[in-house]
């Protein structure tokens, strides 16, 4: 009995992608199922076209930030590892991934990593400081024409100000954590998935 | 095991709620001053500003999106709570228990071996009936007998292909059903809605032109009856013009292949055409219950034959109808209102999931005006109303 494969074994390396990522088992096959989904020529990976056709992505302001943040390095492709090692990021904090051992390395989902992930949405060249340029222009996506430049440049200004403490003009990741130490990260960025 | 379904029809159909993610039904604003809120340990005031966390909130939506969307949702089938014995319908199989699999291996005997073969005699003798009887009558001179017999012939056959399918169908409001010179309009997740609707009353069908089985049947039926069958990419105002002379002499017409196919749990926009004509509408809302046999037919993956067989060897299809109150356009209101209008009231009834969403999604991209909403929104947040620009 037991003719029918577990759709487990359909995921290449699992094990390791389990290890690397946290997700159960469980949650992989459901996030292997979406990706599917979402690869319509059946490619077996994913391009920017495909995460662009998620109507609910396209109209988030922050849509295609979000969707750079899949393709590191100047890639075209996703696969499903990449894939859900973004998607890692956002699994919630559990208690066994705060006693870790201290040789492995920082899980995905740690509040230093959740925090990158958001410093890196808007570190638009990637050089990890958020200039006051870059700033700008992120403020730009998320409101649109609604907003005029003078308004726009004083509101990147002062943020810079605030959380610029070693005075270059720039936010690095180290002081966009420290500006950010009170926030509960752990819970904002996160996204429970259902069993 | 009739009962047992009929039993089970009458619990409330609960909006969807399963998916992937947990999803909390808060606004922009509101989680935005949350995410704030719980960043900095000063008193909230409401004076517009940015703070570095608010792309929190972006960043988590979009994610969500990602691993789950309304859309690209309803493009797949349902996922039952708990199993029903259908391989097909479980997606996280793990082999659970031995006594589990051996229940599953008598399913599937009993449901090929004697389920199967009932149905497929049925479901031949019907179709084979309706074709046949079609054709005759067709050769009929137009008149009330023809009218009478046609009439007769499409309900039996319809009626023997329900019972081929094993539907079980639960009808509400049945006083509510169209009438002569309507238009009967009804969501529709697959060409079973159309044998269910047709075995409850004499259609006149408006639809999508088929190749293979469904051509011919399609092509037999219009020889007793006058439907219309379309290609989809054709454009419609020479069927409109048919559409309304088919209204004037009195005929009534099911325009519910005119969407595209979806899952059920959410109703798309209409195509408007059928809402210009200025006729009475007839809406009527399909549900089906997924617990014994699963009616999506996700028509970039089966075929018509494949999708038949698998709704033959379910269990049994269970849904309900309900025909709602007839709905005329007002006077002030548009073509895409209207249909806005019966929409909601048709995805009110059958607790379906109003989607804003074209089903023409599935092919094409999104308009940037829900873009733009959401970025008013948040620059109200961050530099206020016109009012308000003194500071800064």
């Amino acid at each position: 009995m037991g003719s029918r494969s577990s759709h487990a074994a359909v995921i290449p390396n699992v094990d390791s992608i389990r290890r690397e990522t946290g997700f159960s088992q469980a949650s992989l096959v459901r996030l292997h199922h979406r990706f599917r989904a979402l690869d319509r020529n059946k490619k077996g990976y994913l391009s920017r076209m495909d995460l662009q056709q998620i109507g609910a992505l396209a109209v988030n302001p922050l849509g295609d930030r979000i969707i750079e943040s899949f393709f590191p390095n100047g890639s075209q492709r996703v696969d499903f590892p990449g894939f859900v090692r973004v998607l890692a990021h956002f699994r919630p904090v559990e208690d066994e991934d705060t006693d870790q051992d201290p040789k492995k390395p920082e899980p995905l989902n740690s509040r230093r990593n959740k925090l990158h992930y958001a410093f890196q949405l808007y570190d638009l060249d990637r050089d990890g400081k958020i200039s006051r340029h870059e700033m700008l222009q992120v403020l730009r996506l998320m409101v649109g024409v609604q907003v005029t430049e003078e308004q726009l440049e004083n509101i990147a200004d002062r943020t810079v100000q605030e959380a610029d403490e070693d005075g270059d003009g720039a936010v690095s990741f180290l002081e966009f954590t420290k500006s950010l130490e009170k926030m509960d990260v752990e819970q904002k960025m996160s996204i429970r998935i259902l069993k | 095991m009739e009962r047992g379904a009929k039993e089970k029809n009458h619990q409330l159909y609960k909006p969807y709620t399963n998916g992937i993610i947990a999803k909390d039904p808060t606004s922009l604003e509101e989680e935005i001053k949350e995410i704030r809120r719980s960043g900095s340990n000063k008193t909230l005031d409401n004076t517009p500003e940015f703070e570095l966390s608010d792309i929190f909130y972006f960043c988590r939506k979009g994610m969500e999106t990602i691993m789950d969307d309304e859309v690209t949702k309803r493009f797949s089938a349902e996922e039952l709570e708990s199993w029903n014995l259908l391989s097909r319908t479980n997606y996280n199989f793990q082999y659970i228990s031995l006594r589990l699999t051996v229940l599953w291996g008598l399913g599937v005997l009993i449901r090929y071996c004697f389920l199967l073969p009932l149905r497929i005699a049925l479901a031949f003798t019907g179709i084979s009936l309706l074709v046949v009887g079609t054709t005759v009558v067709g050769y009929l001179p137009n008149g009330r007998f023809k009218e009478f017999m046609s009439k007769h012939v499409h309900l039996m056959c319809y009626r023997i292909c329900v019972r081929a399918l094993t539907a079980i169908i639960t009808y509400h409001d049945r006083e509510n059903r169209p009438r002569n010179g309507g238009i009967c309009v009804a969501n529709h997740t697959s060409p079973i809605d159309v044998i269910i609707l047709a075995s409850d009353g004499y259609y006149a069908m408006v639809g999508q032109v088929h190749g293979g089985l469904m051509g011919v049947i399609q092509r037999a039926m219009v020889k007793a009856c006058p439907h219309v069958w379309f290609e989809r990419s054709e454009v419609k105002d020479r069927h409109l013009v048919s559409l309304k002379k088919r209204l004037v002499s009195g005929h009534f017409i099911v325009s519910c292949i005119l969407g595209t196919c979806i899952n059920n749990t959410s109703v798309m926009m209409f195509k408007k055409g059928s809402f210009e004509i200025g006729a009475t509408v007839y809406p009527v809302a399909i549900k089906y219950d997924p617990q014994f046999g699963d009616a999506f037919w996700n028509s970039s993956k089966y075929g018509m034959v494949t999708y038949l067989l698998r709704m033959m060897t379910s269990w049994a299809i269970v849904c309900s109808v309900w025909y709602l109150p007839p709905m005329t356009r007002e006077a002030d209101e548009d073509a895409v209102q209207f249909a806005n209008r019966v929409k909601s009231a048709i995805a009110r009834q059958g607790g379906l999931v109003d989607l804003l969403w074209d089903g023409g999604l599935k092919r094409e991209k999104v308009k940037d005006t829900f873009k733009e909403e959401q970025q008013k929104l948040y620059s109200k947040m961050i530099v206020g109303n016109h009012e308000d620009r003194s500071r800064s």
